[in-house]
C-alpha cells in the first residue's frame, strides 16, 4: 500500500478545516453555502473526470445522472401515501421502517419514504439506466458518442418538462431535510451549515480516494491503455467494453450521488438540473482541470462552481464556460495547470517544505556550532 | 383518423422534415470537406432568423413590403455567412492536429458562444419574422387539409438550396475543388487545391444555407434564442439518418422524420415530441450508423 498517495488527502483535508474555521471566525459563513453546492457538483466533475480523462469516453449527458439521483430522491421523499395508510401493504412498510411520517410546514401529515430508503432506490435506479443507456451508447466514437450522450440528456430534459408527476418546470420542492446522524441534518438550514459543509467534503474525499485508486490500479492502467488506443489494448487481453462500461456507469453514481444530497440541501431540484447548458458545464470545468488529472478538476470544480455560483460572472455565465471550453481546447488543451509557467510554479511550491527544512536544518547545525 | 387530418399530419411533417433537412444539409457540407460535426449548426439558424426580424422591423416601414422583407433576408443570409467564416478563421483554421474531442468541445463552446451572444443581442423574447405571403390566418386547403402558404416558402426554398448545391458541387471549380477535398486532401492539395480555403468556403456556406432556412421558417416555427441546440440534434439525426454527407438522402430523412414526429401526437402527449428524434438517433447510431441510403463500401471509408 503506498501511503505517499493519500498525503494530498490529508492537506486538503486540514485544508477545508481551515477554510471553515477562517470563513466562521471572520464572520463570512455564508460563504460556506456556495462551497457546499460546489462541492456537491464537484462530485459530478470527479466522475466525469474519470470517464473523459482516463477513457476517452465523452458525455454530454452528466446532467440527466445528476437528475436522475435528485429527481428519484425527491419523489420518493415527498410523496405522499397517508391515504392508502390503511392498507395492509403500507401498513407494513411502516412497520418495517421503509415508509416515515412526518407533517410538513402546514401541519398536513405526510407518509412518504424514508431518505435512506430513497438513497438506496435512487443509486439502483441510476445504475439501472447507466447499465441500459452505456451498453449500446459506448460502441459509439467520437462525434457519434457525444450526440448519443447529449440526446440521452435531452430526453431526461424532455421528460422532466413533460411529466406532471415530476413537476414539469416546477420542479420538485418541500424535499425534507435527511437525518444522516444524530445532530447532522443535510438540509439548507443555517444552523447546519458547518456540519453539512463537512459533510460534503466527507462526500467528494470519500469520492477522491474511491477515483485515485482505481486511476492507481491495474483497472485504470487498463483505462489508460483503451484511451491511448482501443484496438491495442483489446489486443492485450483488456476487455475494453467492458471496462469503459463500468466506469460509465461508476461515474453516473458519482454524479447521481451528487444530485441526490444536492436535492436534500436544496430541499428542491428543478428542471435546470437538466439542462443541456448543465452537462456542457461539467465537460468544460473537466476540460479546463485537465481531463486526465483529478486534483485538478477537484480544484476548478470548486473554484469555478463557487464563483458562477457567487454571481461572479453574472449575466455573463454560460459565456464564461462556453469561451473557457474553447480557450483551453485551443491554447491549453491539457487543462490550465499543465501550463508550463504554473508546472513551474507548482514545482517550486513542492520543493517550499523542504526548502525550509534545509534552512531550518542549517540553522540548528549552525546554532550548535556556535555552541 | 379522417382523410383531411391524416393529409393534415401529412403537411406539417413535411414542412417540419424540409426544415431538419435543411439544418442536416448544413452538417453535410461541412463534414464533407473537415470531417468536423459543427454542433454550432443550428445557432447559424437562429441568427439568420433574428437577423432577419430586425432588419425586416427597422425596413418595413420605409419601404414596400416585398422589397424590405428581401433586403432584410438578404442582409441577414449576409452577415451570417460572415459570421460563418469568421469562426473558421478564428477558431478552427490554425489548430494543427485536431483530436475529435478537441473539435467536438471546441464547436460546442462555439455554439455556447453565439446562442450568449444572441441572448444579449436580442433577449430572450420569443420573436417571428413576417409571413412573406399572406397572413398568419390565411391559408390553403387542398383535398379539405389547410396549410399555410409559408409551407410553400418552405419546400420551395428548401428544393431551391438542395438543387442548387447538386448544381453547384457538379459545375462550379469551386464545388469540384471541394468535393476533392473530401475524397482525398492530400490529393487535393497535390493538384493546388487551396485546402484551408475550401474549409472557409464550406463554413459560410452551410452557414448561410442555415441562415436562410431560419428566415423561411421563422413565421411558421417562431425563433427564440436557445433553440439552436434541439435544431442542432434533429439535423443531426436526419444527417445520420440518411447518411453522413450525402444532402439528397438528408432530404428523404428529414421527410422521414418529420412524418414521425407529426404522426407521434397520435400516440403521445405532445410534450414528448422530442423524444421521438432522439430515440430514432440512438436506434440508427446502434443498428446502421452508415444510414439508411448509405452503401456500405462507401460507408466504410468514412471516419466517424
Amino acid at each position: 500500500m503506498d501511503m505517499k498517495r493519500y498525503r494530498p488527502i490529508g492537506i486538503l483535508l486540514i485544508f477545508v478545516i481551515c477554510v471553515q474555521l477562517v470563513f466562521t471566525l471572520s464572520g463570512t459563513e455564508y460563504f460556506l453555502t456556495q462551497i457546499i453546492m460546489a462541492a456537491y457538483y464537484c462530485l459530478v466533475i470527479l466522475g466525469l473526470c474519470l470517464l473523459m480523462g482516463y477513457t476517452g469516453q465523452i458525455s454530454l449527458g452528466h446532467a440527466g445522472f445528476f437528475a436522475i439521483g435528485g429527481y428519484t430522491q425527491a419523489v420518493l421523499t415527498t410523496i405522499n401515501l397517508s391515504s392508502f395508510a390503511d392498507s395492509g401493504f403500507v401498513r407494513f412498510l411502516e412497520s418495517a421502517g421503509i415508509l416515515f411520517r412526518r407533517t410538513d410546514l402546514y401541519g398536513e401529515e405526510i407518509l412518504s419514504f424514508s431518505p435512506w430508503i430513497a438513497i438506496i432506490a435512487a443509486i439502483v435506479i441510476t445504475i439501472g439506466i447507466a447499465f441500459l443507456i452505456g451498453i449500446p451508447v459506448l460502441r459509439l466514437k467520437g462525434h457519434y458518442l457525444a450526440m448519443a450522450t447529449l440526446g440521452f440528456g435531452m430526453i431526461i430534459y424532455t421528460i422532466v418538462i413533460g411529466t406532471r408527476f415530476l413537476g414539469e418546470a416546477d420542479g420538485i420542492t418541500k424535499v425534507p431535510p435527511f437525518q444522516l446522524l444524530p445532530g447532522i441534518v443535510v438540509c439548507g438550514k443555517m444552523a447546519h451549515r458547518v456540519a453539512n459543509y463537512y459533510v460534503a467534503w466527507f462526500l467528494v474525499i470519500v469520492g477522491m480516494i474511491v477515483a485515485l485508486n482505481l486511476v492507481h490500479s491495474r483497472v485504470g492502467r487498463a483505462l489508460r491503455a483503451i484511451h491511448g488506443s482501443e484496438e491495442a489494448a483489446n489486443a492485450m487481453g483488456i476487455h475494453s467494453s467492458k471496462y469503459k462500461l463500468y466506469i460509465f456507469v461508476l461515474s453516473a453514481v458519482f454524479a447521481s450521488v451528487g444530485g441526490i444530497f444536492l436535492t436534500h440541501y436544496n430541499g428542491s431540484i428543478g428542471p435546470s438540473e437538466t439542462s443541456v447548458i448543465k452537462s456542457v458545464r461539467y465537460v468544460a470545468i473537466v476540460a479546463v482541470g485537465g481531463m486526465d488529472n483529478l486534483w485538478g478538476c477537484l480544484f476548478m470544480g470548486i473554484l469555478l462552481n463557487f464563483l458562477s455560483l457567487r454571481g461572479v460572472f453574472g449575466s455573463f455565465d454560460e459565456v464564461f464556460f462556453g469561451l473557457s471550453l474553447i480557450v483551453i481546447m485551443l491554447f491549453a488543451p491539457h487543462g490550465i495547470l499543465r501550463i508550463a509557467k504554473v508546472q513551474e510554479l507548482i514545482a517550486a511550491l513542492r520543493e517550499l517544505p523542504a526548502y525550509i527544512k534545509e534552512r531550518i536544518g542549517k540553522k540548528k547545525k549552525h546554532e550548535r556550532h556556535t555552541a | 383518423m379522417s382523410f383531411e387530418i391524416f393529409l393534415q399530419y401529412c403537411f406539417s411533417g413535411i414542412t417540419l422534415g424540409s426544415i431538419y433537412a435543411v439544418v442536416a444539409i448544413g452538417f453535410n457540407i461541412i463534414y464533407n470537406t473537415t470531417g468536423i460535426i459543427n454542433f454550432a449548426q443550428g445557432e447559424f439558424v437562429v441568427l439568420g432568423a433574428l437577423c432577419a426580424i430586425t432588419f425586416s422591423r427597422l425596413l418595413i416601414p420605409v419601404l414596400p413590403f416585398a422589397l424590405a422583407m428581401s433586403i432584410a433576408v438578404i442582409l441577414a443570409v449576409v452577415i451570417t455567412t460572415f459570421i460563418g467564416g469568421l469562426i473558421e478563421i478564428v477558431f478552427i483554421k490554425w489548430i494543427n492536429n485536431p483530436t475529435v474531442l478537441r473539435l467536438v468541445i471546441i464547436t460546442i463552446g462555439l455554439s455556447f458562444l453565439l446562442r450568449e451572444t444572441s441572448l444579449h443581442v436580442w433577449d430572450e423574447k420569443v420573436r417571428a419574422l413576417k409571413y412573406f405571403t399572406g397572413t398568419e390566418v390565411s391559408s390553403i386547403s387542398l383535398l379539405g387539409a389547410h396549410f399555410s402558404p409559408q409551407v410553400l416558402w418552405v419546400l420551395g426554398v428548401t428544393a431551391v438550396i438542395v438543387i442548387g448545391l447538386g448544381l453547384f458541387f457538379r459545375l462550379t471549380l469551386t464545388g469540384r475543388a471541394m468535393r476533392a477535398c473530401a475524397a482525398s486532401s492530400n490529393a487535393a492539395r497535390l493538384c493546388g487545391i487551396n485546402i484551408k480555403m475550401m474549409v472557409t468556403i464550406s463554413f459560410m456556406i452551410s452557414a448561410a444555407i442555415g441562415a436562410l432556412a431560419g428566415c423561411v421558417t421563422s413565421p411558421i416555427t417562431q425563433t427564440q434564442y436557445n433553440m439552436g441546440s434541439s435544431l442542432a440534434i434533429k439535423g443531426f439525426v436526419v444527417a445520420i439518418l440518411g447518411g453522413l454527407g450525402n444532402s439528397f438522402a438528408a432530404v428523404g430523412a428529414g421527410l422521414i422524420l418529420g412524418l414521425l414526429e407529426s404522426f407521434s401526437i397520435v400516440l403521445l402527449p405532445n410534450a414528448y415530441r422530442d423524444v421521438v428524434a432522439i430515440i430514432i438517433l440512438l436506434g440508427i447510431l446502434f443498428f446502421k450508423p452508415s444510414g439508411l441510403f448509405a452503401k456500405k463500401e462507401e460507408s466504410a471509408l468514412k471516419e466517424f
